[in-house]
């Protein structure tokens, strides 16, 4: 068993997935339920001068028909949880049902319930509301502007926050420099995308008082405690299960108005409610991802020392402040700013700014994968112009293996690191010297070859809670296990976070099972209902294995020490003779007196023969709040051919080499780092969430945001290297989001190093086809 | 405007009262509990909703209950012989093909009528076969190599099979 | 995504389905639902009845006519794509058809179905311009017309069809010494065409006899690319082809839309145009 910690085994959740026996919530049936669809907004901002939903309600099936007049004095606005100091920081009232004004198109006016989904929706086609259209933007740069829309009358120029990041001295750095770059950026607006769309089923215990809800949830505790706000309901008498859950990637971690209305119906009509979004829904009101207008800059030496970065980002938070959406632009992206170089002055002005498009949350690495692109593609800048090897330039920037824990200008620890041996191993994977000995060859046969790198550090891990406090966020970020042996001694672990396709089932029962000497098959994790597990803060952020697994390890060895006292007391030997070998305790010197765990779970659990003063049973919970956060990082090189002609880009090749600590199932990390860079290569490439001059969403369903199809997409080579870290006791760092953070940076370097015979330096992401050929004929001087 | 429908589900009849606009995926997931198909597009492009009928790939939300009556449907729930997975599942399963597993019912039904037209694909025609299967988690890499696994396993079997 | 309320009729005859259309209440045929079924989920479209003619035999299947192919509307594209005849006689509907959408879509949506769709940016009506094709209608009243290819499609999603008439049969010419290549770039998100090209070229040794060149996705409606004519006695030489590509598409109102500005439709209509026409002209040489 010594060598289950580490195996690419097979996953444990997968067979009721394959076979379709899998729960989502939409799959969830109750006697009596009945539907709820929503009324939503066309405008993307107007007054509403009247509802009238008497037609709705004498509809066939209808039960109930729900306007922001029901309910505006009975629920609470959709609270915002991260709030960030220092920054002027203002959130406006977010109304479940819009009732003055819609701000967003896809804002609800108005739920129907009804006996089917049918029914609903042919209601909902009956409510009838007339709309005073007002001017609208969904630009986040031009809602700053004087004589922009005005979104919420207490915020005269949009602007929700400005959020200063600065260590160093970065004004005299570009005073000073002998060499300095900048660069407009845009970081366009994604669609989160998770296969699974929302859903929500409340049921209501008249009786008891107890709320149930199931719902698409990264976090189920965090959906407790939020609904419990909304509904003015105690936190006790909710109870939040998040089944199978289809896919996050951020999206699932805020409150919605959603949930808590059906909740609310659910109470006032005494019968089950169920609600899922269609896709088009999906696309106008689940939170969108990145959003930036961005001016970068970068300054250093001629000799490639980079000495000085500097933004402004207008950050678009789109209608109403989401449930983490301060945090993003700010602590997750501005802190960032150092990447994986030794950059002694930083100074970012981050603007949050309300616009009338869909609320802007956390969507994979969630604003580390935009502070990764600006570095990346100002280091790549800044070489071009200074004339050396952007590899050259990474190196001589890079902090030093022997430096950590380093602490950056922006004042982040970082935890440990090894950058240059990251590198040196994707360009081994390459064979940088034939790759630009065909570019060279290519390029006199006019053909237009590139090769992008990026080297990427990531923060995740997300804990400290001490730091959670300290940046304004409005939770712990601790988490959580329950370890629990049973008489047979199988074991039942029960985890604060919130898997949902990660594969924690399985690389947590590795850890115990390794831990206990086990099979796997002795162990199971559950996961998801805060009825029966403990306090914990979700999965996002990279972090429910290096935090919640570690509160795994750190319970079951709390279990395991309790075994070695019982074990003792049961082979008469004091403890300190005893050793923990061939998965057993074993006296030392005499190995054949040994308890393994299931005889000491049995033992433990009918507490015939306990030591003096110990409590029967056999098991512990921890809570593990990290010391820092963790900080993975790597180097992924991309190299591709651009056809001018028609400015299409072929990946031909992507390597990616990742450090995030010791593996527990090497199969799992590739497949997390698989998914990431293809987001990541989907967002370079391919996605953009696009709005009109009236900011309505015009790539509202899948017919026009492009998600990326297998034929679309390269086969990625994978590697790693391995730097434990030091900051939990399994070593681990994170690498959920890792991909992502790397990928469309290296795309777009790639494709700008193809096409610098041109003269071409930067072209926004994502790189369709018709904007690489617009660059092109910009580049040639014609007009395209 | 509800009337029957006889539909043949992995081998069993159900007659099920439905008006024509009924979709065929929400009957299947709504009336007969057969809530491994999957919704997660209304435009005819995610694949979630692939069910086989008579053995061939279809979109179940853009097919209308009524016409499927007089066919034989195969659900995912209908495509293991007892305990026993059927080479797809069991690929998916061993080469890491699935996530979060929302996608994985259809994506393995398609999977089952490509390899049944070609049995020995290239990783391209892989690629190229599951485009209406959307994958968000994977990044495909994985499922491409349970598909080609799973073929090259299903060609073991026919070729025991003939022997 | 529910559609709104309708009634269902399965045909058992063309002749029933014909009797159902003439009553002129807005009546829609369904076949394989893969044009009509998304347009109502969304409620874009909404019919009090559909009769479905996806089980009439006599709509079904491909046979030789003439020395071309009869083409059944409701022949799906799975079944265009493997099918022998079309992959002997007219190679270039098989090609096209094998890469429209994916395995689900293609074993369900009709070639018919999707012709009277008129999608101005789907492939097949490229293909029955440049092939000269000629469709059958059929309706109550005015029993069986046949309509060119060429004077079908007027504009998006409009036909020459009128409400009461059923799509039963293309017939596509033989090919002679004609070779067709369909080259089409397009969009990321929905796979159809931002620019889609048919050539069909026949040769007399290295010179051009015979020039046909559709061209769809671009404009409001396919349209036939007169400029391509001059290509006509040449040995399919690059300057006259640029030249007259350009022209193909100079004059066109091009929207641009989210997938693409006008500027980069019109070009990547000219690169298909070239591409087109060069590949048929080699397939037709060799």
């Amino acid at each position: 068993m010594a060598t289950l910690f580490g195996s690419g085994i097979k996953r444990r959740e997968d067979p009721r997935l394959i076979t379709g026996q899998a729960t989502y919530v939409d799959d969830v049936k109750l006697p009596g339920l009945a539907y709820a669809v929503f009324a939503r907004s066309p405008y993307a901002h107007a007054k509403i001068t009247r509802i009238d939903v008497s037609a709705a309600r004498q509809a066939p099936g209808v039960i109930a028909v729900y306007t922001g007049a029901d309910v505006k004095d009975r629920l609470v606005p959709v609270p915002c949880a991260w709030n960030v100091p220092n920054c002027d920081l203002k959130i406006p009232a977010h109304p479940l049902l819009a009732y003055d004004k819609v701000r967003y198109a896809g804002d609800a006016v108005a739920m129907v319930i009804a006996e089917t989904r049918a029914q609903a929706r042919d209601a909902v086609d009956l409510v009838d509301v007339d709309y005073e259209p007002l001017r609208a933007t969904a630009d986040p740069e031009q809602a700053t502007q004087p004589g922009a829309a005005r979104l919420h009358e207490e915020i005269p120029d949009n602007i929700g926050f400005t959020w200063v990041v600065s260590g160093g001295d970065a004004a005299a750095a570009f005073q000073h420099a002998e060499v300095a770059v900048s660069q407009r950026i845009v970081q366009q607006r994604l669609l989160p995308t998770a296969m699974e769309p929302r859903a929500a089923v409340a049921q209501y215990n008249r009786g008891s008082g107890q709320l149930t809800l199931w719902a698409t949830s990264q976090n189920p505790h965090i959906h407790r405690f939020l609904c419990s706000v909304m509904l003015k309901l105690p936190e006790h008498r909710i109870r939040v299960i998040a089944p199978e859950v289809g896919g996050g990637f951020g999206s699932k971690i805020p409150a919605y108005p959603d949930e808590a209305l059906v909740s609310f119906a659910a109470m006032e009509l005494g019968i089950p409610v169920k609600w899922t979004e269609d896709r088009s829904e999906n696309y106008k009101v689940t939170i969108h991802g990145r959003d930036h207008i961005e001016y970068v800059e970068m300054c250093g030496t001629r000799d490639g020392k980079i000495t000085g970065i500097r933004t402004r980002v207008y950050a678009g938070l789109g209608a109403y402040a989401s449930t983490a959406a301060p945090g993003i632009p700010t602590i997750l992206h501005g802190l960032v700013y150092s990447g994986s170089y030794m950059i002694p002055n930083i100074h970012g002005t981050i603007y949050g700014v309300y616009t009338n498009g869909t609320p802007v949350d956390a969507y994979r690495g969630a604003g580390r994968p935009e502070a990764a692109y600006l570095i990346e593609r100002l280091v790549d800048i800044f070489a071009r112009k200074i004339g050396m090897d952007p590899i050259e330039v990474r190196r001589r920037n890079f902090i030093p293996k022997d430096k950590f824990p380093y602490t950056v200008a922006t004042g982040l620890i970082y935890d440990s690191g090894n950058y240059e041996a990251a590198l040196d191993k994707a360009l081994g994977i390459l064979d940088l010297k034939a790759f630009r000995a065909e570019q060279a060859k290519a390029r006199k046969d006019g053909r237009y070859l590139g090769m992008g790198l990026v080297s990427y550090i990531e923060i995740c891990g997300l804990g400290p809670s001490q730091v959670a406090g300290a940046v304004g966020f409005g939770g712990g970020l601790y988490d959580s296990a329950i370890v629990r042996v049973y008489p047979t001694g199988v074991v039942k672990v029960y985890i604060g976070a919130s898997p949902h396709g990660q594969g924690e089932e399985t690389t947590f029962a590795q850890i115990v099972a390794s831990e206990f000497g086990y099979p796997v098959e002795n162990v199971e994790i559950i996961h998801g209902d805060t009825d029966n597990t403990p306090q914990g803060w979700g999965t996002y952020g990279s972090r429910t294995t290096a935090v919640c697994g570690s509160a795994v390890k750190v319970a079951a060895l709390r279990v395991k020490e309790k075994a070695k006292l019982l074990a003792a007391h049961l082979l008469e030997a004091n403890e300190a003779d005893l050793e923990w070998k061939d998965d057993a305790f074993r006296v030392k010197g005499s190995p054949d007196k040994a308890k393994g765990m299931a005889e000491l779970a049995l033992m433990a659990n009918v507490a015939w023969n306990m030591p003096p003063g110990m409590e029967p049973g056999l098991e512990a919970t921890a809570f593990f709040d990290p010391t820092n956060f963790v900080y993975p990082f790597g180097t992924h090189i991309c190299t591709v051919e651009v056809d001018e002609q028609t400015g299409q880009v072929k990946i031909l090749r992507y390597i990616a080499v990742d450090d995030c600590g010791p593996p527990i199932n090497p199969m799992i990390v590739d497949g997390q780092i698989h998914g990431g860079v293809i987001q990541g290569i989907g967002e370079g490439l391919q996605e953009i969430a696009v709005y009109d001059e009236e900011a309505q969403l015009v790539t509202g369903t899948m017919m026009d945001y492009a998600v990326p199809k297998a034929s679309q997409m390269p086969h990625i080579e994978v590697a790693h290297t391995i730097t434990p870290s030091p900051v939990n006791p399994l070593g681990v760092k994170g690498c959920g989001e890792a991909g992502t953070i790397a990928s469309a940076a290296c795309l777009v370097n790639a494709v700008c190093d193809a096409l610098a015979p041109l003269g071409i330096t930067h072209i926004d992401k994502p790189l369709t086809p018709a904007r690489v050929w617009a660059a092109i004929q910009k580049a040639k001087g014609a007009t395209p | 405007m509800e009337r029957p429908v006889t539909l043949n589900i992995n081998g069993r009849s159900h007659t099920v009262q439905v008006e024509p606009r009924a979709l065929l995926v929400h009957v299947l997931r709504d009336t007969l509990n057969l809530t491994g198909t999957h919704v997660g597009c209304d435009t005819s492009q995610c694949g979630a909703c692939t069910v086989l009928v008579d053995g061939q790939a279809v979109k179940s939300c853009t097919t209308l209950a009524v016409q499927a009556e007089g066919t034989r449907i195969t659900t995912i729930e209908g495509l293991a012989r007892g305990d026993t997975l059927h080479p797809l599942q069991m690929a998916f399963w061993e080469k890491h093909g699935l996530q979060c597993g929302f996608c994985t019912p259809g994506m393995i039904l398609t999977a089952v009528d490509f390899l049944a037209q070609n049995p020995d694909p290239t990783d391209d025609e892989i690629r190229h076969a599951i485009e209406g299967n959307l994958c968000r988690c994977t990044g495909y890499q994985n499922i491409v190599a349970a598909i080609k696994s799973a073929a090259a396993t299903l060609r073991a079997g026919n070729a025991g099979a003939a022997a | 995504m529910i559609p709104t309320s309708f009634d269902y009729v399965r045909a058992g005859s063309v002749r029933e389905a014909l009797g159902l259309l003439a009553l002129g209440d807005g009546t829609k045929v369904i076949a394989g639902g893969h044009s009509l079924l998304p347009m109502m989920r969304f409620r874009l479209v909404q019919a009090p009845k559909l009769v479905d003619i996806s089980r009439l035999e006599e709509l079904r299947g491909v046979q030789e006519y003439k020395k071309g192919l009869r083409i059944g509307a409701t022949t799906t594209y799975a079944e265009l794509a493997r099918h022998p005849l079309v992959r002997e006689r007219c190679p270039v509907i098989a090609e096209v058809a094998a890469d429209i959408a994916d395995i689900q879509v293609r074993n369900r949506g009709t070639i018919g179905g999707s012709l009277a769709h008129a999608d101005p940016a789907s492939d097949m009506p490229a293909v029955m311009m440049a092939l000269d094709a000629e469709f059958q209608l059929r309706s109550k009243k005015g029993g069986r017309r046949t309509a060119r290819a060429r004077e079908f499609f007027k504009g998006a999603f409009v036909t020459d069809m009128t409400e009461e008439e059923l799509f039963t049969d293309i017939l596509v010419p033989g090919m002679g010494r004609n070779a067709a290549v369909y080259v089409s770039f397009d969009s990321a998100a929905s796979g159809y065409a931002l620019a889609g090209v048919c050539a069909s070229i026949g040769r007399k040794r290295a010179t051009i006899s015979d020039i046909s060149v559709a061209v769809t996705g671009v404009a409001e409606v396919v349209f036939l690319a007169g400029a391509l004519e001059r290509m006509k006695d040449t040995k399919c030489d690059a300057a006259v082809l640029a030249a007259a590509a350009k022209e193909a598409v100079a004059g066109l109102e091009i929207a641009g839309d989210v997938h693409a500005p006008s500027s980069y439709r019109r070009h990547i209509a000219e690169v298909a145009i070239i591409r087109a026409v060069e590949r048929a002209y080699q397939r037709a040489g060799a």
